[in-house]
């Protein structure tokens, strides 16, 4: 599949700041957090900015984005619009859990309230998205049991480094407890792109040339010669390709440099004096962005949709 | 509305195309263009014509796929493919405006122009690559089964099929209801044992696909005889003619 920057950008951008969110209203009800004034502005406007910069990528790609507002009405069907009504009812319990926060500097008992049902909605956008891509059975890649939870774990993992960031700013003593939550799903989100790409290699894929044409009773089937002899949309949008070469350094790169690295660096934060564990934090924050990029450009790069047995591929 | 028609109709409009007749001609993807430019879903835009990287948008192409039996025998199957207009159409139900929608009346799988947002989300769910996107109108479009064509009261009433299948030379493409058993398509769907295209994405595509029948088995009479090798010894030609070949090969 054509991996579109806008989508990618969509995807991890609007998971970072979800995940955010969440873990805000979490941590919030729990009573963990202080309604500081600057760690809930700077906290929300990086969450909200975040949604709001992947909402708004996730409509470059549209032919009509001034018609996006009509994406609101198939919810019954269709997990793309699922996704924007989740989106845009989020921004109420977020929203007034934000402001109580920062204008009354409540964000327990009933603004703890606001705040896990602004966490709950925010998982379940998170999910939403993920589905859109799950449930489209002629890409297998997606259509994996692994998909789901990848998604969700990767929108915690990268929300939750970024509060990191915020409680280790603010000196803050529950950041020593939360590093380890963070590792946790830094880890998780390692353990589920691993099984994600074992099970990518173990499928040997459900359709072939010969099931695509209904020619296999016959003899073996193979493209002689496709209907045209230049590109045409279905070959730029279902067709990219990916040397396997890249793919593996890149894999390597997400595994090791996007997940295993901020990993690292989160548990060394422990150990290091004050500004020193916000700088390797931050350092972490930005290789995990670089990795999820890879990781998501990955996602859709390497996945195979079935109507590429009708321009050659013999099985998908 | 994009969730599928609660209570379909009996009627399913469909096409039935000949792989034993197709002769790749390419006919009806020209007329399929030439009507549907001017029809529901017009233009077919095409983005840079007549330079060097020519696209644009079709409802209907033709595959020429080459299939060799065990035997190491081989044959050449012309395949033309257009939308299936499938009765659990999955671009249908992924469409988050309602822009995407099946008929109740006949089964015919649309785009309204109008409300589509160019997500190019019913591109990804389909199997069979039946939507083509339009860069230049920022909507998706697909076959429409001629339904401007197949209703038209100003046409002929013989005229009153698609237009790939009145443009086809060969005969290999029919028309009509495959939800009525007794339908002419319906009966050679069951003579010819017709199928449906990648029945595993449990899509249940509309349109029937016959098979090539198989070929006679002593081709003896109508093969051209195997080439005889060049001679060249003594008695391969006459006398001046060995000698003319003599001096040019010096």
């Amino acid at each position: 599949m054509h991996p579109a920057k806008s989508v990618i950008l969509f995807t991890t951008a609007s998971g970072a700041g979800y995940g955010l969110i969440a873990w805000l209203g979490i941590l919030g009800a729990l009573g963990l957090l202080p309604a500081d004034l600057g760690l809930g502005l700077l906290a929300f406007a990086l969450g909200f900015g975040l949604i709001v910069l992947g909402l708004l990528s996730s409509t470059f790609h549209l032919g009509h984005p001034e018609r996006a507002w009509r994406a609101l009405s198939q919810w019954r069907s269709s997990w793309l619009s699922r996704e924007g009504v989740a989106a845009v009812a989020t921004f109420v319990p977020a929203g007034l859990f934000a402001l109580c926060w920062v204008v009354f500097g409540r964000n327990e008992g009933l603004a703890g309230l606001l705040g896990l049902l602004a966490s709950l909605s925010c998982l379940v956008t998170v999910a939403c998205t993920a589905m859109i891509y799950a449930s489209l059975k002629t890409i297998r890649a997606w259509h994996s049991r692994w998909t789901l939870p990848g998604y969700m774990v990767m929108a915690m993992a990268s929300g939750g480094l970024l509060l990191q960031a915020l409680l280790l700013a603010w000196r803050l003593p529950i950041g020593t407890v939360f590093a380890w939550l963070v590792m946790l799903l830094l880890g998780l989100s390692l353990a589920v792109k691993l099984l994600y790409w074992r099970a990518l290699a173990a499928d040997d894929g459900g359709s072939t040339a010969e099931s695509a044409t209904g020619l296999g009773q016959l003899g073996q089937v193979r493209l002689l010669e496709a209907p045209h002899s230049e590109s045409n949309y279905l070959m730029q949008e279902m067709g990219f390709r990916v040397a396997r070469k890249h793919a593996e350094t890149l894999r390597r790169f997400a595994i090791i440099g996007g997940f295993g690295a901020p990993l690292l660096l989160t548990l060394l934060s422990l150990v290091l004096p004050g500004g020193f564990g916000l700088a390797v934090t931050l350092l972490a924050v930005a290789l995990l962005a670089a990795g999820l990029g890879v990781e998501r450009w990955l996602f859709f790069a390497e996945a195979k949709h079935v109507v590429t047995l009708y321009y050659g591929e013999d099985r998908v | 509305m994009t969730s599928l028609p609660a209570n379909p109709g009996a009627t399913k409009l469909g096409l039935v195309i000949d792989l034993d007749i197709c002769v790749g001609c390419h006919a009806c993807a020209v007329n399929c263009k030439e009507w549907n430019t001017g029809g529901h879903s017009a233009p077919l835009t095409d983005t840079d014509p007549y330079g060097s990287d020519p696209t644009g948008v079709w409802f209907n192409r033709i595959h020429t796929f080459e299939v060799v039996n065990d035997e190491g025998d081989s044959r050449t199957v012309h395949f033309p493919k257009s939308c299936l207009h499938c009765e659990d159409a999955p671009c249908v139900t992924v469409c988050p405006t309602g822009a995407s929608y099946k008929r109740e009346e006949d089964g015919i799988v649309l785009v309204n122009a109008e409300a589509c947002i160019g997500c190019k989300l019913c591109s990804w769910a389909c199997p069979y690559g039946a939507r083509e996107y339009d860069e230049d109108a920022g909507v998706m479009k697909k076959c429409t089964l001629c339904v401007d064509k197949i209703y038209n009261e100003n046409l002929p009433e013989r005229s009153r099929v698609p237009a790939c299948v009145s443009t086809c030379p060969a005969g290999a493409r029919h028309f009509g209801d495959l939800g009525d058993p007794t339908s002419e398509v319906s009966l050679l769907v069951a003579a010819r044992e017709g199928y449906a295209l990648m029945p595993e994405q449990g899509c249940a595509p509309v349109n029937r696909y016959l098979p090539p029948r198989p070929k006679a088995a002593d081709q003896s009479e109508t093969q051209a005889a195997p080439l005889s090798p060049v001679e060249t010894g003594e008695d391969s030609a006459g006398l001046l003619a060995r000698w003319v070949d003599r001096l040019l090969t010096r």
